[in-house]
């Protein structure tokens, strides 16, 4: 049953063009626990609003854990601490009267602040670009049911499929490596035979620019998949390395 | 202004074909000196724009998220309609489109609507090739599921995330084209207005909002997926950013705004529960495949669901639409379930909520059956109200979804304004009164991959469009009308907060133009509209400044807009007095308490043409014309 908390928030404020910022104190009263925690942060920020303090800025979107937007550490806990959760589908349920919440931004080295909690994850959308798609024109399909594929690979392809590119992976390892992301992506394709043909060029394209951005390199500490809130599994980092190696190879 | 709706002749299912024929063609090497901006990357503008930039065009993409893979057709869950027939049950591109027709309520263009059952089946093959990976049988060929308002199933699907597996196919797609330079992809960008030169659109202007920067974009055409307007009425199924902003101010440069009372209320959604609440969760309408819904029969019974026996159960949809159960459409699954509420017998804390129970169907199914299917849905129902739907039934309420109306557009998806398009939720062209499930994304993903790039060289080909540059004075203006805009907003500081303001217009439009609509309700809310906008402007607390990275002043300027854009809705909520699809007006009605159409007076696309904002719009009227599907009152019994 909902009932109201107090919380005490310690919030990463940091302006535009700042090289650091700080920690600042605000009180969170009456929140229901029934609240999302982005509902939480709705309220404080009304609050410092009429109160004239500039609100926290923070990035959200559709608020049902699928557009990847929302992300902050909450607790040391990249999107909080329940799990296979964004903070958005993060409660206030799971937190106790006069609990004190530490909310910082996603830190990671590619990942710069560009204001409080609202970071540039730009390079996810930038390693795509190298190959994270089938290269196919539209008009060019063959009819849809021509080739045949294993139920098991299509489900396998659907579970690395479901990233949603919030870049918990990446802020979760302590080298900032993107691997969990860039897997997904090549698992995915590295299951469905449309994939096939670019099989080679995209593992090397991804890779390569993952490091050229300065995301770190995996030292097999699964934090990742940890933090990750669609459950994506290591199994595929595995997998990609596996394409990588054999696309070195190739090349 | 005259609509000329350009249908064009013969029989229904050659009209496309003859079309695609007649229209001008751009010669190959002339498509790079021609460029096209896209305003939004949903569905309908990725797709759009990656296609048109494969075919040559230079193209400009704008988006206000960090990425286009954000865009809020990634929420989709059900699927997406396809008339392949796969399952060989009957389907034809005929039944599609008839099947949307009726949904539609009869309010939709019929050739329109052919064109998108037509262009259905290629979308299925499009994507299957982008490697999206739908739904599979165990003998690897795709596998369908039904969905409301149809007989047969048609839907493919990618477990419960249909939209986002979609949207990161049209996401490959535009990141192929923007990595060969097709497209120049502008993030944190939103547009805040239309330019207008001699009668055509021309370009943008557009704010970053990371630096708060206005910048000129000029173009041959400018083309909004901007998405639907269902945040005007604050709580709704719609992401947080969702806004009507850029078709608003296509509709004050002079493009016709066409059924704005259309609006969607989708009854399977979260049901509401505090002040705070910042938005509605949509789970998807295949619950109802194997959910059945259900009231207790007696009013104020609190006992719990699972305390109540079968036989003081009412499973009224079944009791009532035998043939359709409850598959039945969005539009009557939503006001029945208003209807029980009203009587007293709804359920949850605040009585307006109604259970959707799966215990039938895992018995029947199993639990890992069910969990196959909706795992997801589950998993997200469970993280929000606390509760296990394997165990206890879910509550699930109507909310505000879709905008079936939007700008107003002809066969080629061109606005009344020529050189502008509009293609995917923010046009009104498909879905009549009533939109049907899994037909959005099927809509998006026709205008963008298949009919915009066909119609939009008819234009380029045969439109005078001299060269401007963007130091014209018509861009200075636009530029300086929004900059001044928004220095208002910041200037005001007053007592109340944007979202308190959003919050109240949400209430008022809900409560008097929301589920059910009286003429009294909507002269009431006609009366309250202007008058809590004279209030915003006098006393709205925007913090901070234009020169930043600003959410509050973000949100203002879109808030400004939808206290415009309310009194437009509801005019046309009023102008129309009969019920049909997702308008129910209370004093048409059958004497079940059917919704009662009105095809002698009202079987026309209402288009509304700006005369600013303190004169009353003019209405312009399409006629509907069906040579195809005979006018009938809907029956799901």
């Amino acid at each position: 049953m909902a009932e109201k908390i107090n919380v005490t928030l310690k919030v990463w404020r940091q302006a535009q063009g700042e090289k650091t910022g700080r920690f600042e104190t605000y009180q969170a009263a009456d929140i229901d626990t029934d609240a999302s925690f982005l509902e939480m942060l709705d309220i404080v920020n009304e609050g410092l609003t009429l109160s004239g303090i500039e609100p926290i800025a923070f990035e959200h979107d559709c608020r049902e854990g699928i557009c990847g937007c929302c992300g902050a550490v909450v607790n040391g806990k990249t999107h909080g601490s329940h799990e296979r959760t964004t903070l958005c589908q993060l409660h206030m349920r799971k937190f106790k009267n006069n609990d004190q919440i530490v909310i910082e931004p996603f830190r990671a080295k590619p990942f710069t602040i560009i204001k409080d909690l609202i970071v540039d994850r730009s390079g996810l959308d930038a390693i795509i670009r190298e190959g994270g798609y089938v290269e196919v024109k539209t008009g060019n399909a063959p009819e849809a049911s021509t080739t045949p594929i294993q139920k098991e690979l299509a489900e396998a392809a659907m579970d690395a499929a479901e990233c949603i590119g919030c870049g918990a992976c990446v802020a979760a390892c302590p080298n900032g490596a993107a691997m969990l992301f860039v897997s997904a992506k090549v698992s995915q394709y590295a299951l469905l035979p449309q994939g096939h043909p670019e099989r080679t060029r995209r593992a090397l394209d991804m890779v390569n620019k993952m490091d050229e951005l300065g995301f770190g390199s995996c030292s097999n500490e699964y934090e990742c998949a940890v933090a990750c809130p669609k459950g994506i599994d290591v199994k595929n980092i595995a997998r990609l390395n596996r394409e990588f190696i054999k696309a070195s190879l190739m090349s | 202004m005259k609509l000329d709706s350009k249908i064009p002749d013969g029989p229904m299912a050659e009209k496309w074909t003859n079309h695609k024929f007649k229209v001008k063609l751009v010669n190959p090497s002339n498509k790079r000196k021609h460029t096209v901006i896209v305003v939004g990357t949903g569905l309908a503008g990725a797709s759009a724009a990656a296609t048109m930039a494969e075919l040559g065009y230079v193209v400009d993409a704008f988006t206000y998220s960090d990425s286009p893979r954000r865009a809020h057709s990634i929420a989709a869950q059900g699927g997406i309609n396809a008339a392949k027939n796969y399952p060989h049950d009957g389907d034809s591109v005929y039944r599609l489109f008839y099947d949307t027709v009726k949904g539609g309520d009869f309010r939709s263009r019929e050739a329109n609507v052919y064109r998108l059952a037509e262009v259905s089946n290629q979308i299925i093959d499009h994507c299957v090739a982008q490697g999206v990976p739908f739904a599979r049988e165990y003998g690897g060929y795709l596998a369908n599921r039904s969905f409301g308002g149809a007989q047969v199933s048609r839907t493919f699907y990618a477990r419960g995330q249909t939209g986002q597996q979609l949207l990161l196919g049209a996401y490959g797609a535009l990141s192929k084209e923007i990595k060969k330079g097709g497209v120049t992809m502008h993030t944190r960008s939103e547009v805040v207005d239309i330019v207008v030169i001699d009668g055509q659109a021309r370009g943008i202007i557009s704010r970053n909002l990371v630096t708060g920067e206005l910048t000129r974009h000029e173009a041959d055409a400018v083309v909004l997926a901007t998405g639907g307007y269902g945040n005007v009425y604050y709580l709704s199924t719609n992401a947080m950013n969702c806004n009507a902003s850029a078709a608003w101010r296509a509709y004050k440069k002079g493009a016709a705004f066409a059924n704005p009372c259309y609006t969607q209320i989708h009854p399977t959604c979260i049901p509401m529960h505090g002040e705070y609440q910042s938005k509605l969760s949509l789970m998807s309408e295949s619950l109802r495949n194997d959910g059945r819904i259900w009231v207790p029969k007696k009013k104020g019974d609190t006992r719990p669901a699972n305390d109540i026996p079968e036989d003081e159960r009412d499973y009224y949809l079944e009791r009532k639409y035998p043939s359709f159960g409850n598959l039945v459409p969005r539009d009557l699954a939503s006001r029945n379930a208003k209807m029980v509420c009203d009587e007293g017998r709804g359920v949850g804390s605040t009585g307006n909520a109604v259970y959707l129970d799966f215990a039938e169907a895992i018995e029947r199914l199993g639990r890992d059956n069910i969990e196959a299917k909706y795992g997801n849905l589950f998993e997200m129902y469970e993280r929000i109200m606390d509760e296990d739907p394997y165990t206890v039934p879910m509550k699930i309420y109507p909310a505000i979804h879709y905008a079936m109306g939007g700008l107003w557009v002809d066969y080629n998806l061109m606005t009344s304004l020529p050189g502008l398009y509009a293609i995917g939720e923010c046009n009104f062209s498909d879905h009549g009164a009533n939109r049907l499930g899994a037909s959005a994304l099927m809509q998006g993903l026709a205008d963008g991959y298949f009919v915009l790039p066909n119609t939009i060289n008819d234009y380029l080909a045969s439109a005078e469009i001299p060269t401007v540059g963007t130091d014209h004075a018509a861009f200075a203006e636009a530029e300086k009308t929004a900059q001044d805009k928004l220095d208002k907003l910041l200037a005001v500081k007053g007592s109340r907060t944007v979202d308190d303001f959003h919050r109240e217009l949400g209430k008022l439009l809900w409560e008097n133009c929301g589920m059910a609509r009286t003429e009294e309700g909507l002269r009431e809310a006609l009366e309250k509209i202007p008058k809590l906008r004279e209030e915003f402007w006098k006393n709205v607390n925007v913090p901070g400044s234009a020169e930043d990275l600003n959410q509050a002043l973000e949100k203002a300027n879109r808030v400004a807009d939808f206290m415009e854009f309310a009194e437009l809705l509801v005019r046309d909520a009023l102008n129309r007095a009969e019920s049909c699809g997702g308008h129910f007006r209370v004093e048409s009605q059958t004497d079940e308490g059917e919704a009662l159409r009105n095809d002698d007076e009202f079987a026309y696309v209402a288009a509304w043409e700006f005369q600013g904002l303190e004169k009353e719009p003019v209405l312009h009227k399409e006629e509907l014309v069906f040579e195809e599907v005979k006018l009938s009152q809907r029956s799901y019994k």
